[in-house]
């Protein structure tokens, strides 16, 4: 980093760009290597230490006590105070102080302001003013865009132009192109965990996305060329919010079709997680019809969509997918246990569940010391073939597996995908969605690619993945003059993929 | 997780239509003051209802036929029923309510008192006064040990047990030294024993708090009936027989009418309590201890990437509790009693209660204990006047009145917002 630079760290989401900037400001310790400021070499124990080093950092979610004023949360950890071992605050420097530094950087912020009532873009400045008044050289922004609108963007990046004139070295951290064209001196992209390549501000935009997303080589997939039969899902104008009340699926369309693979890419956050819950009835649908195999089932309970003939593996199997206290033979039957012969009555048939759990261990290869072994205790390949297995242990009409080998060892990766190829050689509709562009391509037979609540195109798996790069960007092949591309200036970042950090931190 | 996350949106004012909770709160009320007018004005006497400004039948009084009395003060609560229903200023809106209340409460005395046998028909005040505030007295402190604890994060249910340590340590050592101020440290110490397995099983096992606080309750029963048995009861002139602190009478103060006999005659004891409600109310909102305290109650991994030390704080927060209930524990002890088994007697949880019903907040925490105490001392003087109303029944008013407050009644009550969740750095 050079005094006075702004430095973008550009990689898709959970490619390690946030755990190496909590390195950096010392909230994890790094298991080797080292970091070197001004040519030393610095061991930063906790927070304390990169502040006293000169270092802020504006976390993804914000460090702040909602019930505390500006002042209040700004001071907090360095207060002034008088009188002695008492030391009782001294809200009036704290209040000049905050009003100070805002007028120097023009960052307005209200002192005494409750957090809580503020608006987002506020709040993002607050954190702001709260590492320049402790005087950092070097600012790290994570994920600083992911909840602003374009207007509080544009706001943000002027601000950043004004501290990069003051002197201050600037760290930014995001997987939107556009923003780091518009304003990063030198950009380097990170992959996996690795630095994949520095490139200038002034490299093309399919550049920076073919360096953020990887040429690897293909995960190859056997499978037999599709044979699509009857339409099974057909989602038409499906308008649906996510948590915080903000679209996040505008109108999408899509069929797939019994015995053929429909591939979901896109960056995560961009509507891909609510259109499969809005699905499965786990998530209320605001427009717009979902039916299956014909009958309308927008409106029905998750177990009333699943007993229909729907085979579901959640995004995140550790929140959704399992009991993680439950054993193995538990999880395998928490879909039907209710039904004969798991259950009858009030009653459990144990024996009935032993039984089955034995043969699914067996045929889903699943790696587990006994079937009475709590879930939580298996590698997550092994938890995630369990809830393959309970999945496709019912005759389906449809399966749909969100991001089903995230955090999943390559043996069991090869595995799970062969299981959800022979699910589709059988006649069952699959929905695949991945943020792993390779899986989709290897997987699917028709590719749908979504970018802010919206499918931007649909191509087939040969399409270069240079294309369906650019279409996750948001740049379709016949629109490359779209205003964003174009001029360079910023317009990702819209409140469709707000819900990107909130997944990545998850994972 | 989810509560970590900064709330992405401002909370809009939720339409609440008609019936907003001043409204509600104005038709209970209005409930409340016909059954006072109507009900208790019927049962009330002709006799006159007597509220003496001493500690007996004799000397000046407020004085005021009980029928009219108890149809009077129901009407008021009726009026600021209707005041509420109407639609007052925010601001107005507790002191209506605290008039409807107190309306309500005087027409049920003047039903009560006027209806007393002849000779009885007297309330002192001082007496009822001085009561309150020594029924008070083991849950304001127990509510501030509760405050110290859980604005730092740390649920604190073992305040029961806190205050039964501290009850006999003060007992045991003070008899031991006699000295009452060993005692008193031995109390604090007691106390601070508790806190510190709550502190080190909470902060640094991870152990689901209230299950430890309960364990810790249970524990501190146990320990302190055992050697009450053994070592009390057996020499009970060596070890449980503490000196008392001698009565503190404060000038000025103690020649106010009505409240100088009452409050200022007396306990040191009520004098520390009353100073600390001060000392942690100020020291809460107003100093760096505070606001660090408060940021790690309500969003640590905040206060952490400002360097503070999180589980630091914690651990002084719990330990300065136990302090607190300690003391408060050796005002029975080094004050008024000797050392019985078991002899809080659920005062801790009573205290907890006062801890929600005052919202998180120390001034707050010293008026639900007060109008816990009141209740305490009310059923203690309906019985001697050989009232039809069972005693029980206002026994359970501190516990109707919290769920009454945790429903939303008297306001949104929020405790602190990482309360009870242990604070697991990266």
């Amino acid at each position: 980093m050079e005094p006075g630079e702004i430095h973008a760290l550009l990689g898709e989401n959970g490619a390690g760009k946030s755990t190496l900037m909590n390195v950096l400001y010392g909230l994890y310790q790094p298991d080797e290597g080292e970091i070197l400021v001004d040519g030393k070499p610095l061991k930063l124990k906790g927070s304390s230490d990169a502040i006293g080093a000169g270092i802020g950092m504006v976390h993804q979610h914000f460090m702040l006590v909602p019930v505390f004023t500006v002042a209040e949360n700004i001071m907090l950890g360095a207060e002034q105070t008088r009188g002695g071992i008492a030391g009782f605050l001294d809200r009036r420097r704290a209040r000049r102080e905050v009003t100070e530094v805002s007028e120097r950087y023009n960052l307005r912020v209200d002192p005494d302001a409750v957090i809580e009532n503020l608006p987002v873009g506020i709040q993002q400045r607050v954190e702001i003013v709260k590492a320049l008044t402790r005087d950092v050289d070097l600012l790290i922004l994570d994920e600083p865009t992911a909840v602003l609108t374009p207007q509080e963007t544009e706001e943000l990046l002027t601000v950043m132009r004004s501290l990069k004139a003051a002197g201050k070295s600037i760290v930014f951290i995001t997987h939107k192109l556009g923003e780091v064209k518009a304003i990063a001196d030198r950009i380097t992209v990170i992959r996996r965990g690795r630095t994949v390549g520095t490139a200038s501000p002034e490299a093309s935009r399919d550049e920076l996305a073919a360096l953020m997303v990887g040429r690897n080589v293909r995960l190859t997939v056997d499978k037999a060329p599709a044979t699509p039969g009857e339409p099974v899902l057909e989602v038409t104008g499906l308008v649906v919010d996510d948590d915080r009340q903000i679209r996040a699926v505008d109108g999408v369309d899509l069929t797939v079709r019994a015995g053929e693979v429909l591939g979901v890419a896109g960056v995560q956050g961009n509507g891909q997680t609510e259109l499969i819950e809005a699905i499965m009835g786990l998530r209320p649908v605001l427009a717009g019809t979902v039916s299956l195999a014909g009958e309308r089932i927008d409106g029905w309970k998750p177990k009333k969509v699943l007993r229909a003939g729907v085979g579901y593996v959640p995004e995140d199997r550790s929140v959704d997918g399992l009991v993680k206290e439950f054993s193995v033979a538990e999880n395998l039957v928490l879909d039907i246990y209710d039904r004969p012969p798991f259950g009858a009555g009030l009653a459990l048939k144990p024996d009935a569940i032993a039984a089955s759990a034995k043969e699914r261990i067996e045929q889903f290869d699943v790696r587990t010391p006994s079937a009475d072994a709590a879930v939580g205790t298996l590698s997550g390949g092994n938890q995630q073939k369990v809830i393959v297995a309970r999945e496709l242990s019912r005759p389906l009409k449809l399966f749909i597996a969100a991001q089903p080998t995230r955090g999943v060892d390559v043996g069991s990766i090869e595995f799970i995908h062969s299981q959800i190829v022979h699910e589709r050689d059988i006649g069952t509709a699959v929905m695949v969605v991945s943020s792993e562009l390779d899986e989709v391509i290897g997987l699917a037979d028709r590719i749908a690619v979504m970018y802010r609540g919206r499918i931007i195109g649909i191509v087939g798996p040969d399409t270069p993945r240079e294309e369906i790069g650019l279409l996750m960007a948001g740049i379709s092949p016949d629109a490359t003059a779209e205003p964003g591309a174009a001029d360079g200036t910023v317009t990702d970042g819209g409140p469709a993929s707000a819900d990107g950090p909130a997944n990545e931190d998850r994972a | 997780m989810s509560t970590m996350a900064v709330p992405d949106i401002a909370v809009a004012p939720v339409d609440e239509g008609f019936w907003t909770r001043g409204r509600k709160v104005g038709l209970t009320l209005l409930g409340l003051g016909l059954l006072a007018a109507v009900l208790f004005g019927a049962l009330a006497t002709d006799q006159q209802a007597r509220f003496t400004l001493s500690d007996d039948a004799a000397g000046a009084a407020l004085e005021i036929n009980g029928t009219i009395g108890a149809i009077l003060f129901g009407v008021i609560t009726i009026a600021a029923g209707a005041a509420l229903l109407a639609g007052v200023p925010k601001r107005w809106f507790l002191a209506v309510l605290g008039v409807g209340l107190v309306g309500f409460v005087l027409s049920f005395l003047c039903w009560q008192v006027s209806a007393a046998p002849t000779g009885q028909n007297f309330m002192p005040l001082v007496n009822i006064i001085r009561g309150t505030f020594i029924l008070a007295l083991p849950l304001i402190f127990g509510a501030l040990a509760g405050v110290l604890c859980e604005r730092s994060g740390v649920v604190n249910v073992a305040i029961e047990g806190q205050l039964l340590m501290g009850a006999f340590s003060g007992a045991l050592f003070g008899s031991i030294s006699g000295s009452v101020w060993v005692g008193l440290v031995a109390a604090a110490l007691g106390g601070a024993l508790i806190s510190l397995l709550l502190a080190v099983f909470a902060i640094r096992y991870l152990v689901d708090q209230v299950v430890m606080g309960i364990v810790l309750n249970l524990l501190a029963v146990g320990v302190t009936g055992f050697l009450y048995e053994r070592l009390m009861q057996t020499d009970a002139a060596k070890y449980n027989s503490a000196p008392r602190f001698s009565n503190w009478e404060i000038p000025l103060l103690k020649d106010i009418p009505v409240l100088g006999p009452a409050l200022f005659r007396g306990n040191i004891f009520l004098y520390l309590g009353l100073l600390l409600v001060l000392v942690i109310h100020i020291g809460l909102f107003r100093t760096r201890w505070g606001l660090r305290t408060r940021s790690v109650g309500e969003h640590p991994t905040a206060a952490d990437t400002l360097g503070v030390k999180v589980l630091r704080v914690r651990y002084r927060n719990v330990l300065l509790a136990g302090v607190v209930a300690g003391i408060g524990g050796a005002s029975y002890t080094l004050a008024l009693y000797s050392f019985t088994k078991n002899m809080i007697g659920g005062k801790g949880f009573i205290a907890l209660a006062a801890l929600i019903f005052g919202r998180w907040n120390p001034t707050g925490a010293l008026l639900a204990a007060l109008f816990f105490g009141f209740a305490d001392q009310l059923a203690t003087y309906l019985g001697a006047i050989s009232s039809s109303i069972p005693s029980q029944f206002l026994a359970m008013l501190p516990y109707l009145a919290t769920i009454l407050a945790v429903a939303g009644l008297v306001g949104r009550v929020r405790a602190p917002a990482a309360d009870g969740k242990p604070y697991i750095k990266g």
